[in-house]
C-alpha cells in the first residue's frame, strides 16, 4: 500500500533521514520505534507532505507522492495525527471534527462518519459543544484521532498517541487503534512506548539516528535481545 | 440553516439602514470638535477591522498596514486632483483596492514562509518600501505630498454616513467570511498551522485570502484619510501608523469585531479628551493603554462579540 524507498530528508544541514526504506501493507498495523531524534516523526511528516523530502520516493497505492502538496495527499487517503495531538483549541469539539472532513463534499457520508466517531469515542459526543482546549489530554488524543478518521482515510498515521497519558488511557487508546485496524484502516504508528506498540503491531521497524536498523514482526522484535536491552529496559 | 442565514442578513441590513439614519441625525447634533473625533474613529475602525482579520482571525502578525493605507490614500488623492466628486472617490478607492491587492499578493508570496515576529518585521519592511516608493514618484508629489481639493457635494456629515456604511459592510463581509467554511479553515490555520495542513487545508491560500481582504480594507481606510485631512504626505504613513491600528486591534481584543469598533471609538475619544493636556498627552495615552492591558489582558472584548450576550442570556442583558 505504502512503499518508501531510500528516503532522505534534511533540516538545513541536519540530516534527519539518511535513506530509509520500508513498506506498509494494506490492513496492517506497522510501528516505527526508536529513541528521541531517530527520525520517526520526520518520516510521518514526509509521508503526509508537511516536510519536503530531499531525495528518494514515497509511493502510495501505486502512485508517487513526490511534490504532492499536503492537501493532495489527504485527498488520496492518508490522514496524519500529528505529535502532541494539535487539536484546534479555539474551536469546539464538533468544529474540530468537521475540520477533519474539510476536503470532503459528501454531506451524507460526513454525517455517517461523525456518528461512527461518536460511537467510537462517546466522550466526544458528550462534549461536542465544548471548546476543545477544555478537554483532558486523553480526550484531546481521542479528538485528534476522531478528527483524522473524519477524512475517511485508507492509511492513518499516528504520531505518539500515548504521549503524556496515564497508563490506563494508553491501554484504551491502543485498543482503539486495534479496532480501527479491524474496521479496515491501515495504521502506521510511531511510538516511544515500544513495548505497547510492539504488542499490537503486525510488523515493526526500529530507527536510530535517521536510519532503519532492524525490522521484523512485532513478536519477533519484542523478544529480541537487542531490543529488550535498548528499548524495553532489559 | 440556509434560510435563517439569509434571514439573518436581511435583519442585519435593516438594522444597518436604521442605525445609519439614527447615527447621522445624532452626528448633526454634536459639536464640530466631536464630529471630527467620530470621523477619525470611523477611519481607524475601517483600518483596524482589516487588520483584525489578518491578526485576529488568520493569526498572522502583520505590521504592514500603513503601506496599504498609503496606497488607498494616494489613489484617491491622485484622482481627486482632477475629479473631487463622489465618483472620483469611488474610482480612487477601487483603484486603491486593486493596487493594494496586487502589492499584498507580491508581499504575501515571500513573507508567508515566515511566522510570528519574523513576519511582523518583514511586513514592516515592505510597508516602508511602499512609503519610500511613494516619496520618490512624481505623480504622488514626492516628499511634499498632495493637497486635496475639497470633496464636492460631501460635507462632514456625508462623509460620516459613508464611513458608517463602509464599516457595516466591512463587518458583514468579515462575519460572513468567518462563518463560511473558508473562514473556519482560516481560523484553524490560526489555531494550529501544522494540524490544519495535516487536515488537508491549503494554509498559504487562506492566509493570503485573509491578508488580501484585510489589506483592501486598509486601502479603503486610506481612501478616507485624504478627504479627512485635506493633505497627505509620505510621512503620514510611517510605521507608527501601523502601530496605531495595531493598538486598536489589541485593545479591543484580537478576533473580536465588536472589540475593534469599541477600541477605535475609545482611542479617538481618548485622544480628543487628552488634547486639553497637551504636554503630558502621550504619557497619559500610554498609561491608559498599560492600565487597560493589565485589567483586560486579552483586550476589552477578548475574542467575544457583543452578540454573544444575546446568545447566552435572552433579553434584559442590555
Amino acid at each position: 500500500m505504502l512503499k518508501i524507498d531510500n528516503l532522505e530528508l534534511n533540516y538545513g544541514v541536519i540530516r534527519a533521514l539518511k535513506g530509509i526504506t520500508m513498506e506498509v501493507n494494506e490492513g496492517e498495523i506497522v510501528t516505527l520505534i526508536g529513541a528521541n531524534g531517530a527520525g520517526k516523526s520526520s518520516t510521518l511528516k514526509a509521508i503526509s507532505g508537511i516536510e519536503k523530502i530531499k531525495s528518494g520516493s514515497i509511493t502510495f497505492m501505486e502512485e508517487n507522492l513526490h511534490r504532492k502538496s499536503a492537501q493532495d495527499i489527504v485527498k488520496r487517503g492518508i490522514s496524519h495525527v500529528p505529535e502532541g495531538r494539535r487539536i484546534f483549541p479555539g474551536l469546539t469539539v464538533l468544529e474540530n471534527l468537521e475540520m477533519g472532513a474539510y476536503l470532503r463534499k459528501d454531506k451524507e457520508g460526513i454525517r455517517q462518519d461523525l456518528k461512527m466517531v461518536y460511537e467510537r469515542f462517546p466522550i466526544l459526543e458528550a462534549r461536542s459543544k465544548q471548546d476543545a482546549a477544555t478537554l483532558s489530554g486523553g480526550e484531546q488524543q481521542m479528538l485528534a484521532m476522531g478528527r483524522a478518521l473524519m477524512s475517511r482515510p485508507k492509511l492513518l498515521l499516528l504520531d505518539e498517541p500515548s504521549m503524556g497519558l496515564a497508563p490506563i488511557l494508553v491501554r484504551e487508546i491502543f485498543s482503539i487503534i486495534k479496532d480501527i485496524k479491524k474496521q479496515g484502516t491501515t495504521v502506521l504508528l510511531v511510538e516511544q512506548n515500544a513495548r505497547m506498540a510492539l504488542s499490537i503491531a503486525d510488523r515493526a521497524y526500529v530507527m536510530e539516528t535517521g536510519s532503519i536498523v532492524l525490522s521484523g514482526s512485532g513478536e519477533e522484535l519484542a523478544s529480541s535481545k537487542d531490543i529488550q536491552k535498548a528499548y524495553l529496559g532489559g | 440553516m440556509k434560510q435563517s442565514f439569509s434571514r439573518k442578513n436581511i435583519t442585519a441590513l435593516l438594522i444597518l439602514v436604521v442605525s445609519v439614519i439614527l447615527l447621522s441625525v445624532m452626528f448633526g447634533l454634536i459639536p464640530p470638535k466631536w464630529q471630527k473625533t467620530f470621523i477619525t474613529a470611523c477611519y481607524y475602525i475601517i483600518g483596524a477591522l482589516g487588520l483584525n482579520l489578518i491578526i485576529g482571525v488568520s493569526g498572522q502578525f502583520s505590521l504592514g498596514h500603513a503601506g496599504f493605507i498609503a496606497i488607498g490614500a494616494y489613489s484617491v488623492g491622485i484622482i481627486f486632483q482632477s475629479n473631487a466628486t463622489i465618483y472620483g472617490f469611488a474610482l480612487g478607492t477601487a483603484l486603491g483596492i486593486v493596487i493594494t491587492c496586487a502589492v499584498a499578493l507580491i508581499i504575501a508570496i515571500p513573507t508567508f514562509r515566515l511566522r510570528g515576529d519574523y513576519l511582523a518585521i518583514a511586513t514592516l519592511g515592505f510597508s516602508e518600501i511602499i512609503r519610500i516608493v511613494i516619496q520618490n514618484l512624481d505623480i504622488t508629489g514626492g516628499a511634499s505630498g498632495l493637497s486635496y481639493l475639497s470633496f464636492e457635494g460631501i460635507n462632514d456629515q456625508g462623509m460620516f454616513i459613508m464611513m458608517v456604511i463602509t464599516i457595516m459592510l466591512a463587518i458583514l463581509l468579515i462575519v460572513n467570511y468567518v462563518k463560511s467554511s473558508h473562514g473556519r479553515a482560516t481560523v484553524s490555520v490560526r489555531e494550529d498551522e501544522i494540524a490544519a495542513e495535516a487536515m488537508g487545508i491549503n494554509t498559504t491560500k487562506y492566509k493570503t485570502v485573509a491578508f488580501l481582504i484585510g489589506a483592501s480594507l486598509a486601502a479603503v481606510a486610506g481612501a478616507y484619510f485624504g478627504p479627512m485631512n485635506f493633505f497627505i504626505k509620505p510621512g503620514d504613513f510611517g510605521f507608527t501608523k501601523s502601530i496605531d491600528v495595531l493598538v486598536i486591534v489589541v485593545l479591543g481584543g484580537m478576533g473580536s469585531l465588536s472589540g475593534t469598533v469599541v477600541g477605535g471609538i475609545f482611542i479617538a475619544v481618548m485622544n480628543t479628551f487628552l488634547q486639553d493636556y497637551s504636554e503630558i498627552r502621550m504619557i497619559l495615552y500610554a498609561l491608559i493603554l498599560v492600565l487597560v492591558m493589565i485589567l483586560r489582558p486579552r483586550g476589552l472584548f477578548g475574542n467575544k462579540e457583543i452578540t454573544d450576550i444575546w446568545k447566552k442570556k435572552t433579553k434584559g442583558a442590555e
